[in-house]
């Protein structure tokens, strides 16, 4: 058997973990796309997050307020691409780069003094009888909180998209937000709000990178998470579910393919090692032309800035 | 916009012109690391070098450095940028800017260059720098030999490059001598720096049964894995006990300070020339972070008598017989392996189990 040694519930969990602040920044910037917007600043919310929540939980030496503070910080750098795409009219492509440059600098800035220092622990999900069952509680039922508040999120939006009709509201400012506007939906507050949502998603990503994951602060520590979280949004074709998926999916390549070179499985891993990144690649030429876009459900005004006067 | 960029331009040509009529000004020197600073391993140590060059000089230097410049093509624009800025010697501190680095300085004939780890000397004004790391990694390794319960040492490597590979058969051959049954996972990262994927890697290592972690990758967090899991590691670069108070056996620490500050001194004095050093534990290039206390007072004094040995040259860490891995012959009885051949290598000795990806 190829797995040799590795056992598939242990590969399971670990994949689980992998793939949650992927998944986590996927889903914000699904939301952030779905009104009509493209963010490319999550790398940036990503790493604020990891700091900031880094720091509150140092502080405080709460773990749970590390979370909500680094939620707080990745929607308030989200804010500034609000105020800089909807009010300012910036292009969102650059106002979406700048924000990550942004965000890897001013990190480094605040986490100066936090480089070598342990955050409080994050304890695991107590699920009772549920971890003590063979297989499938080492593989689902062990986890952090935030592993599952993840899962939540998607079914959550999921929902919202498909059944509310906030949802509704919002997925029409993202198709055409002309006719959006004509119905006389707040195009601009609808997308401030979502943007708003995709800063608090990403930043929860970063956070769990430094809180659980690595657990550390260090500078550039997301090492390019936020964008495959990006191309992760058009790999799932914007559609929730997929992203979960998809993030399991990426999340569980990384883990497989170092588990099998730790098992001493003679595999190309040069090639497992860069499939996500190819993926992404490919996914990102695909986004950019245009024929593409229809087949792709991606959002009718996906990039295209709103003004009333139009 | 438009004005700023002329102003930019206009001072980055005025500067580049004052520089040598201004002989007495502050020398200035320029550090491109390829990682941030704060890593606590491979940059942080360069920046350390920068500081105590500042520290040993005063207002007679200027130091700038630009952070997490990537290897390639666009290493040439930074190192041209910082040129053009008026420096008077240049360090890039990592393997992959050789040939940006070459192109520069062949436009830049006054400036001098300095690259650590790296192998391409085309110009007259490009030194080469690197520190002998295999030897600290026989050291450890020979602690890794002796520590380990499960005879299963878990290695985090980077790029499939001679320098790493080289380690790798350094740690594993001081720790094969010591312990026969000794096994070596690796798992290659395709990083220098990436804090989640080492952790990962870490945690699947420990998975099969590590209990000794050893990394050539530069972040602290595989120690960080190894604390929480309650088996050992070793630093890299610098002294990351702090991050892993239980778990951090040793490590080996990068000094380059003594090796700036005399390239400085020579770019002051006039005298620099373009060298190709390799300097080890003998130098004082390459150094160790404090021995924990579990490590037995026996094994520590072992160790010392290594890094003695191999200070004063009765030792070296490649001493044949060594056989490559297919079981060809590569060193007969007593023989040192050639500096040339470490710097090329591109095979595992014999005993190790897995394969060098392409």
């Amino acid at each position: 058997m190829i797995l040799g040694s590795i056992q598939p519930a242990v590969l399971i969990a670990a994949l689980m973990v992998a793939a949650t602040p992927i998944l986590l920044a996927a889903i914000g910037e699904l939301v952030v796309e779905k009104a009509g917007v493209l963010n490319l600043g999550v790398e940036g919310m990503m790493i604020l997050g990891a700091v900031a929540g880094f720091i509150v939980a140092v502080q405080t030496g709460n773990a749970t307020l590390g979370f909500i503070g680094a939620a707080v910080a990745g929607g308030l750098l989200a804010l500034l691409f609000a105020l800089l795409t909807q009010v300012l009219m910036a292009n969102q492509v650059a106002s979406g780069l700048a924000l990550t440059l942004f965000g890897l600098g001013l990190s480094a800035l605040l986490g100066q003094s936090y480089v070598g220092i342990s955050p409080p622990r994050t304890p695991k999900l107590d699920l009772g009888p549920l971890s003590d069952i063979p297989f499938v509680g080492r593989a689902f039922f062990s986890h952090d909180a935030l592993v599952y508040v993840a899962i939540a999120i998607v079914i959550g939006v999921w929902w919202f998209l498909k059944y509310s009709r906030a949802g509704l509201i919002l997925r029409a400012v993202g198709e055409n937000h002309d006719a959006a506007h004509g119905l006389g939906y707040h195009v601009k507050r609808v997308r401030a709000l979502a943007i708003v949502f995709g800063g608090a998603c990403a930043g929860l990503g970063g956070a769990y990178l430094s809180l659980i994951r690595v657990p550390q602060w260090t500078e550039g520590m997301t090492a390019g998470a936020g964008w495959i979280a990006l191309a992760l949004v058009v790999f799932a074709s914007w559609r929730p579910f997929r992203a979960l998926a998809g993030a399991y999916l990426f999340g569980g390549i990384v883990v497989l393919q170092l588990n099998l070179q730790a098992a001493g499985v003679k595999i190309p891993v040069e090639y497992l090692s860069m499939s996500p990144y190819l993926i992404t690649i490919i996914v990102l030429v695909f986004i950019s032309s245009g024929k593409a876009r229809g087949s792709l459900n991606a959002p009718g005004s996906l990039n295209r800035p709103f003004h009333a006067s139009g | 916009m438009t004005l700023k960029t002329i102003l930019g331009a206009a001072t980055a040509l005025g500067l580049a012109l004052a520089a040598p009529a201004f002989a007495q000004d502050p020398t200035k020197v320029g550090f491109i690391y390829v990682g941030p600073v704060g890593d606590h391993g491979w940059s942080y140590t360069h920046d350390q070098g920068r500081l105590a060059v500042e520290a040993e000089f005063g207002d007679a230097v200027e130091t700038t450095y630009i952070e997490n410049v990537a290897e390639g093509p666009d290493a040439e624009r930074v190192i041209t940028q910082m040129a053009l800025g008026g420096a008077d010697i240049i360090f890039a501190t990592s393997f992959g800017y050789g040939p940006e680095m070459n192109n520069v300085a062949a436009r830049f004939p006054d400036i001098k260059f300095e690259h650590a780890t790296g192998y391409m000397q085309e110009q007259p004004n490009i030194s080469l720098y690197n520190a002998r790391f295999y030897e600290g990694r026989a050291v450890i390794g020979h602690i890794a030999g002796k520590m380990t319960e499960t005879n299963k040492v878990g290695y985090i490597a980077s790029f499939p490059i001679p320098e790493v590979i080289m380690g790798i058969n350094a740690a594993y051959l001081a720790a094969k001598a010591v312990n026969p049954d000794v096994e070596f996972s690796i798992i290659w990262a395709y990083s220098w720096y990436d804090p989640a994927q080492e952790a990962a890697a870490a945690e699947a290592l420990i998975e099969q049964g590590a209990d000794i972690i050893m990394q050539h990758t530069d972040s602290t967090a595989p120690l960080t894995v190894a604390q929480d899991a309650g088996v050992m590691g070793f630093g890299q670069a610098s002294d990351m006990s702090g991050f892993a108070p239980d778990s951090h056996l040793t490590g080996i620490v990068d000094v380059w300070a003594p090796y700036y500050i005399d390239r400085v001194k020579a770019v002051m004095d006039g005298t620099w020339e373009p060298v190709n050093v390799w300097h080890g534990i003998d130098e004082g290039m390459v150094g160790f972070a404090p021995f924990n206390d579990k490590i037995p007072a026996e094994l520590v004094a072992e160790a010392e008598g290594m890094i003695a040995a191999i200070a004063d040259g009765s030792f070296h860490p490649f001493t044949g017989p060594i056989n490559r891995q297919d079981g060809t012959p590569w060193l007969a009885e007593g023989e040192v392996a050639d500096d040339g051949t470490l710097l090329g290598m591109d095979f595992y000795v014999e005993g190790i189990t897995s394969e060098i990806p392409n």
